[in-house]
């Protein structure tokens, strides 16, 4: 596992390019070798942090501090006496007047190492996930052995409550406690569902760790089932994902094979087995009532709560369903224990979070990083700044239940509660970067579109509002809207959160929100002006609908 | 995808004997209804029918979850089924001028089937691939990044 101890970065706008950021960062490569520390200290170089006339700085982490100008000829001293001894240069570093706003946010931030740090993803891409003889060369049912033989099913869920872990699935409920909520719960059947729907626009997180470690979700199902009490549990995957189908199918297999799945496991009075539901394409089944329908042979349609499924799931029993995310944290928590775990992220919001990187960026892809990253940080050091050196104009978080975050909150730590203070929500990890070429109309519209197909039509607010509101939202990027198509579309979106049955149609009206809120002036110009800033909407004029 | 059952004689006894298969309780309905799909392209109103006497499931019941699910079809589709992702990372890539591209080659519209049966083209929720967006899926087959240049070369793969 790699693990980082500290990270460097070096500013690389045109500007530090031409005062010679390249020459300091191919100098601090060699230093960082010859002093040995290439395994410790991550290095890379960022965009868009610097202020003229006082490049090329480099940025050393978790400490914040940042360096000067900087010549190829102070990076001995810097590396020697701050990496290597842990003493931090002063004459070297940049009086705060001399920084860009830009960065000014980085003092704040003394102490969080915004390094990537995988439990989720530990195995991922280093065993074999189809042969469990590897998964447990790698610590793996060391913790189900631990749970097992050492702690009864009560200790079992303090443990998990201590270490605060919350559901990933994008709601944040304190995994813990769902956990005693089911094990409290009457009733002699009980089942254990692991959420693998994941149909969340940008989000692949889950599918990676099912095709990539199936056994540590099997292992943290056993975990959950041994403290709950159930004995019976379903993995429910979407139909698309083939290969983590296959994947999990081999390795229920195996762990049957082992004797880790079905009866007496570990020589213990314990009984479990599992097996795989896919799903047929519909991304409401993420819902956990819906999903548990469509188990049971139905459409995937909500159902009225309470009865939670905590306490009247799958075939009205006592049901527990954690998400893949989730899951996958148990077994290193059980290992390493709570205050491990506790350890990283945030208080509210230890743990790490794996998020997708999507859009107008350099690098796409995957990262999983300490709660409380902010999103500026994300761009500048894994996304690797803007695509051509645009603007960043807004990000799209969680996947389509997510929020539209402006750059003007971009600062803000990435964790349940910090998102929920400010108004937005951090949905399941996927980031959707867009620059200035996006319209927010057209991305809202494409939004809507979603909502439209997917919205299961059970409930009133949800299937009214949403085909209604992409019809608005199309006649806008027309140029045939009106003001008063405003009001509507803020009344639809009060309507959708307060009143629709589930987090479908909840999580529909806050881009309807957002975007008025965030982006009004560029809505009115659609409107006013028949003017679509970015270039992207059609306005001709016409309905098209 | 090939129609190999057409006569309702052999879909009544293909339906009686996936349902012994896999057993004749409700939770076992859309596993069945999968193989249904898989096996004949679409689930067509005689396998419904065949398939509510098998499992005691009134054939309203069957036919919503059919039509619920998108992955299940009850329209038959064409030899080769192009899904196209146009949730919002592969649209912020680039994907409408992509999809705009497809209809043109294609002539086709979203939901459509070509007249010789070769294409469907069906518009998807997102595909879980969005790393490398725009994102299409032609039968089995997954393109990414794909740009509007490569249509032609990539449909000329099929016949």
């Amino acid at each position: 596992m790699k693990s980082t101890r500290s990270m460097v970065l070096v500013s690389a706008d045109p500007e530090s390019m031409d005062r010679g950021a390249l020459d300091v960062f191919t100098e601090l490569q060699k230093q960082i070798i010859e002093f040995g520390l290439e395994e410790e200290i991550a290095l890379s170089m960022v965009n868009d942090i610097s202020k003229p006339g006082f490049v090329p700085l480099v940025l050393v982490y978790p400490d914040a501090v940042i360096y000067g100008p900087i010549k190829p000829g102070d990076v001995h001293q810097i590396v020697e006496e701050h990496l290597y001894k842990g003493r931090v240069v002063e004459e070297k570093q940049i009086s705060p007047y001399n920084l860009s706003g830009r960065i000014a946010w980085l003092s704040a931030r003394k102490g969080t190492l915004p390094a990537e740090n995988r439990i989720v993803l530990k195995n991922v891409g280093v065993i074999d996930p189809e042969d469990i003889s590897d998964y447990i060369i790698h610590d793996g049912y060391q913790a189900l052995g631990t749970v097992l033989n050492d702690l009864t099913p009560e200790e079992t869920i303090a443990l998990i409550k201590k270490s605060g872990l919350r559901g990933r699935g994008g709601a944040g409920f304190p995994t813990g406690l769902k956990w005693q909520f089911v094990n409290t719960a009457k009733g002699e059947k009980k089942y254990v569902i692991c959420n693998a729907d994941e149909s969340e626009p940008g989000t692949f997180k889950d599918r990676l760790v099912l095709e990539g470690d199936p056994h540590a979700i099997i292992e943290a199902m056993l975990i959950s089932a041994y403290a709950v009490g159930a004995d019976e549990g379903i993995v429910y995957i979407r139909g698309e994902y083939g290969l983590a189908i296959s994947r999990i199918k081999i390795a229920i297999e195996q762990a049957r094979n082992f004797g880790l799945l079905g009866k007496n496991i570990f020589d213990t009075a314990f009984n479990f087995d599992l097996h795989i539901h896919a799903g047929a394409g519909a991304y409401i089944c993420g819902e956990e009532t819906a999903l548990i329908e469509s188990i049971e042979g139905n459409r995937g349609e909500p159902r009225s709560r309470p009865p939670y499924p905590t306490t009247a799931g799958l075939w009205q029993k006592p049901t527990l369903v954690n998400n893949v995310e989730t899951l996958a944290n148990i077994p290193a928590i059980i290992r390493n224990g709570a205050e491990w775990f506790q350890s990283i992220g945030t208080d509210s919001s230890p743990g790490t979070k794996v998020f997708t990187i999507l859009g107008n960026v350099n690098v796409t892809g995957l990262i999983e990083v300490p709660m409380g990253i902010t999103l500026r940080e994300v761009i500048s050091i894994y996304a690797k700044g803007m695509k051509n050196g645009a603007n960043f104009k807004l990000a799209q978080t969680g996947g389509s239940s997510g929020s539209i975050i402006p750059s003007s909150l971009q600062d803000i730590p990435m964790d349940f509660d910090s998102y929920k203070k400010a108004g937005v929500s951090l949905g399941s990890g996927a980031l959707l970067i867009a620059n200035d070429e996006v319209c927010v109309v057209d991305l809202v519209k494409v939004l809507l579109n979603f909502f439209r197909n997917e919205s299961c039509g059970k409930c009133y607010p949800c299937r009214i509002a949403t085909p209604r509101a992409y019809e608005i939202l199309t006649n806008i990027s027309e140029g045939i809207g009106t003001m008063h198509d405003l009001d509507i579309l803020l009344t639809m979106s009060k309507h959708l959160v307060e009143l629709s049955l589930c987090g479908l149609g909840q999580t529909a009206g806050s881009p309807l929100k957002d975007f008025l809120t965030h982006f009004r002036a560029e809505v009115e110009a659609h409107i006013k002006l028949k003017v679509c800033p970015a270039g992207v909407c059609p306005m001709s004029g016409r309905r098209t609908y | 995808m090939p129609i190999k059952l057409k006569q309702e004689q052999d879909i009544n006894h293909y339906i009686r004997a996936l349902a012994d298969e896999k057993g004749h309780e409700k939770a076992e309905l859309i596993p069945i209804l999968h193989e249904i799909n898989a096996e004949l392209g679409y689930i067509s109103d005689d396998a419904i029918k065949a398939l509510s006497e098998q499992m005691k499931i009134p054939t309203s019941q069957i036919y919503s979850v059919v039509t619920f699910y998108r992955m299940l079809s009850n329209e038959p589709r064409g030899r080769h089924v192009i899904q196209f992702c146009e949730s919002a990372p592969c649209h912020v890539a680039g994907g409408r001028k992509v999809l705009l591209k497809l209809q043109e080659e294609l002539g086709l519209t979203q939901g459509e089937t070509s007249q010789d049966d070769k294409w469907t083209l069906i518009t998807t929720s997102c595909l879980g691939i969005c790393g490398v967006g725009p994102v299409m899926i032609i039968d089995h087959d997954i393109y990414g990044n794909v740009t509007p240049d490569q249509v032609p070369e990539i449909l000329s793969h099929y016949d």
